[in-house]
């Protein structure tokens, strides 16, 4: 109950000030398009130079909550998700935007968020010591039959056919090994200098889920511009309290898969989403009306992405150790001001770190009450005209997939892959299952390799790789996974037949 | 086409007198490339030498961090000497021995004759660690341990062909010994997460993030890879006290440097300010709050420790 004593340095008028200002200006820099919460926070720490170390933390850790919340408003207003957390939010996000529903969306998103947030840092308060030692239990083995359980989900992702869905994540995967292997330093698919740092995860989200689109908009042409604009449903936030309440299993399966998913050093944040969103979809009552606009499919994304916050952050403060790229830049915030992260943070600066968390929950806070206020406004971006909207998102491409690292390189390959997503569209493939190959091909071989080398020089492959509680516990629901997607295929298919012999 | 442009604006400097651009310099914000991600400790340092930039007695105009991560650094390394533009708006961090290793081994653009370096700020020396918990309390108990299971005991380091693995290299060739490096994705901090969590025996890590980690209780610090033992961990004996013939090859050292052909007066200017903008005292307290010694060389020191480097490095890498 410590965390409580530090409630009234959040409430100072700087304190306060600097979290508002974090939390408004997070959600701005989350929707627009590459700016990533890494790059968020990164941009923010030359400010917190002039700040105390703590009105610096609560700066970046107000700014750290709500982009990855921010991120979920291009996900659905213009199908470009902001980071790999936002993923999964497209998926029925942007179909309800476009049928007018966008205000109801982000309302949703925005309540999922603040519900998992709040869950993921009250984690982060009261089983920190638990939380470090399970953190720590993910040796390279585990971590590759993890990625792999995540290659499992492709087949089922958000596509018509098994088979489609697995050869997209395929095309993922290759696309991963293009450039400098991290660990040997051979080189890969280098036909140009561009692509010497591999592909840029964002640079390739903005490119496979932006650009298809802009074409499709381009390749309607003129004539029925005035037939597309949809009207925006009004949509009251006690409507989208109640829609929330009648969902618990989507809101629990996401908030707990986040946190659980997040805690994960190296893997955490970027598949939360994804993760949470196909397990929903597993066990819910009403599979098929996922990727159709389904609020589920939204609530279980935005709570997952929003749960995994406080959670990554454990490794980070108990061990020193940034398990994400954000924690990471986080680590520098805080080394900044000669703190140590570990228990030197808790033990001796005990009103930097219990001010730090408690303005992540307050952040969550704010950040929902900001998000609702402007949800119905920003929903109104759909009755932009096709021609002009497709001109803005191309923009917002070029430029966002420009800022990752401001390099031309990032925009060909960007433009490169959307120009190919377009034409694979056509032919029943989706982007997601594409980007999961993406984000896993390099999780799985880096500990694969890693795991093997271990394994060589002690016991050998096999007993490293399929021994153990852990090993043993993530390789049965590897297979349970893959189990389960072949069935409800086979079931769909024999369903069809019937339906054609009626027919 | 962009050689041609600035072969014609040296001459166009040339005719108007040299004096005048060197004078003149720097009249804009001055950009420095870091060729690690946003929030590492290269760019985490870059940003706080580079903060007083822009006071009076220093440039007098701001510098500006660029991130350009990828690959171990090839990626911004191989931009910076291929495509900067060689007018000393444009600055990089160096990290060695990182860049000469990687020129060393191949399938890069740069070497270190295609950069001209200007001041070091930086020394990072690499360490050997091992959890807290472990029965190993000296170097010789590693060594020992790995005589008598030659190849069996696994450390962690930050990658191939990077300081931490000409550590390794160095400790197995100078004990005589066969151990087994495993090299991580993600730095200094997975090989560190791998040594706590003990999915490796030991490993090799940075000074800076050691430090850390024993002030949380979470390693052993064994021995230090550098001529001297360090300020931060003066009880830690170096390699060479205990008994292993290991020089300060595998030290990270970092620094500023422009790519080859900038013009000679932009780069005395720089040499001269640049190293005293590093004694800078607000840059000394946020170097030490944030556990990253110091070392400031200025420009003559740097092209020697280069040359030696890379002798040094050609050596080593040569059987591999």
């Amino acid at each position: 109950m410590e965390f409580l004593y530090y409630f009234a340095d959040v409430f100072t008028p700087l304190s306060f000030g600097l979290l508002l200002l974090g939390t408004i200006g997070g959600l701005i820099l989350g929707a627009t398009p590459g700016l990533s919460p890494t790059m968020a926070v990164a941009l923010l720490i030359p400010f917190t130079f002039h700040l105390q170390a703590t009105q610096g933390l609560i700066l970046l850790g107000a700014a750290y909550t709500s982009t990855v919340a921010g991120g979920a408003v291009s996900a659905i207003l213009l199908k470009i998700p902001g980071a790999p957390a936002n993923i999964a939010t497209t998926l029925d996000g942007h179909t309800m935007a476009q049928q007018g529903k966008g205000a109801k969306a982000l309302q949703l998103s925005f309540l999922a968020s603040a519900v998992g947030g709040i869950f993921g840092v009250l984690l982060l308060i009261f089983l920190t010591p638990l939380l470090s030692q399970w953190a720590l239990a993910f040796g390279p083995s585990h971590l590759f039959w993890l990625a792999i359980l995540g290659v499992t989900v492709i087949g089922s992702l958000d596509s018509a056919s098994v088979v489609k869905g697995l050869l997209s994540g395929c095309i993922g995967l290759w696309l991963a090994t293009i450039g400098f292997d991290d660990i040997m330093g051979a080189q890969r698919f280098i036909f140009h200098p561009s692509l010497g740092g591999g592909i840029n995860i964002i640079a390739a989200l903005i490119g496979l889920f932006a650009i298809p689109q802009v074409l499709t908009m381009f390749a309607k042409g003129r004539q029925d511009n005035d037939a597309e604009v949809l009207v925006v449903e009004k949509h009251s936030v006690r409507d989208a309290m109640r829609e929330i309440m009648r969902r618990p299993k989507a809101l629990g399966i996401g908030t707990i898969t986040g946190s659980i998913i997040g805690l994960i050093p190296g893997v955490g944040g970027q598949i939360a989403g994804l993760v949470a969103y196909d397990q929903t979809k597993k066990f819910s009552s009403e599979p098929e009306k996922f990727g159709k606009g389904h609020s589920e499919g939204v609530i279980a994304a935005e709570s997952a992405n929003n749960a995994m916050v406080g959670p990554s952050l454990v490794p980070l403060l108990t061990l020193s150790i940034p398990g994400s790229p954000t924690a990471a830049v986080l680590l520098g915030g805080l080394l900044i001001h000669g703190i140590f992260p570990g228990s030197d943070l808790f033990d001796n600066h005990p009103d930097v770190a219990w001010t730090f968390i408690n303005s992540m929950l307050i952040g969550q806070v704010l950040m929902c009450i900001f998000g609702l206020y402007v949800a119905g406004l920003a929903a109104r971006v759909a009755q932009v005209p096709q021609s002009v909207m497709a001109a803005i998102v191309l923009g917002l491409a070029v430029f966002g997939s420009y800022s990752v690292q401001s390099s031309m390189g990032d925009v060909y390959v960007m433009a490169a892959l959307g120009v190919m997503m377009y034409f694979l569209e056509r032919f029943g493939f989706s982007a997601a299952p594409l980007v999961l190959g993406l984000i896993l091909g390099p999780i799985a071989e880096a500990n694969f390799i890693q795991g093997s080398m271990i394994a060589n020089a002690t016991n050998g492959m096999g007993s490293y790789f399929l021994s153990g509680a852990l090993n043993i516990g993530l390789i049965v629901v590897v297979i349970a996974s893959i189990g389960y997607s072949a069935w409800m295929e086979l079931r769909s298919r024999r369903y069809t037949s019937k339906e054609e012999i009626i027919g | 086409m962009r050689h041609l442009i600035a072969s014609a604006a040296v001459a166009l400097t040339a005719l108007t007198g040299s004096s005048t651009l060197a004078e003149g310099y720097p009249e804009r914000p001055v950009m420095m490339m870091v060729s690690y991600g946003a929030g590492g400790a290269t760019d985490f340092q870059a940003r706080i030498v580079t903060m007083t930039a822009g006071n009076e007695d220093a440039l007098g105009m701001p510098i500006a961090i660029l991130n350009k991560p990828g690959a171990g650094g090839r990626v911004g390394w191989n931009w910076f000497a291929t495509q900067a533009d060689a007018d000393g708006y444009t600055l990089a961090a160096y990290n060695i021995p990182h860049f000469i290793a990687q020129s060393v081994k191949g399938g890069v653009q740069y070497s270190a004759d295609s950069f001209e370096p200007i001041a070091n700020w930086g020394a990072d020396p690499a360490v050997f660690v091992v959890a807290a918990d472990s029965p190993m309390n000296s170097m010789d108990d590693v060594v020992n341990y790995a005589k008598e299971n030659a190849g069996k005991l696994t450390f962690s380091g930050a990658g191939l062909f990077v300081g931490h693995h000409i550590a390794a290299l160095q400790l197995e060739q100078a004990a005589g010994v066969k151990m087994a490096y495993i090299p991580t994705k993600g730095g200094g901090a997975a090989a560190m997460k791998a040594v706590i969590a003990g999915d490796v025996m030991g490993g090799v890590n940075n000074l800076s993030d050691a430090f850390r980690a024993e002030q949380a209780g979470n390693v052993k610090i064994l021995g230090v890879f550098d001529l001297e033992r360090n300020e931060f961990l003066p009880d830690v004996p170096t390699l060479k006290e205990q008994g292993y013939d290991i020089d300060n090859a595998s030290v990270n050292f970092r620094g500023i440097m422009v790519p080859k052909g900038t013009p000679p007066e932009v780069i005395d200017k720089l040499a001269t300010v640049v190293p005293e903008m590093f004694k800078n005292p607000r840059i000394a307290s946020k170097m030490q709050a944030g556990g990253s010694p110091m070392h400031i060389m200025t420009r003559d020191e740097v092209k020697e420790m280069w040359a030696a480097r890379e002798e040094t490095l050609k050596e080593l890498l040569a059987g591999l």
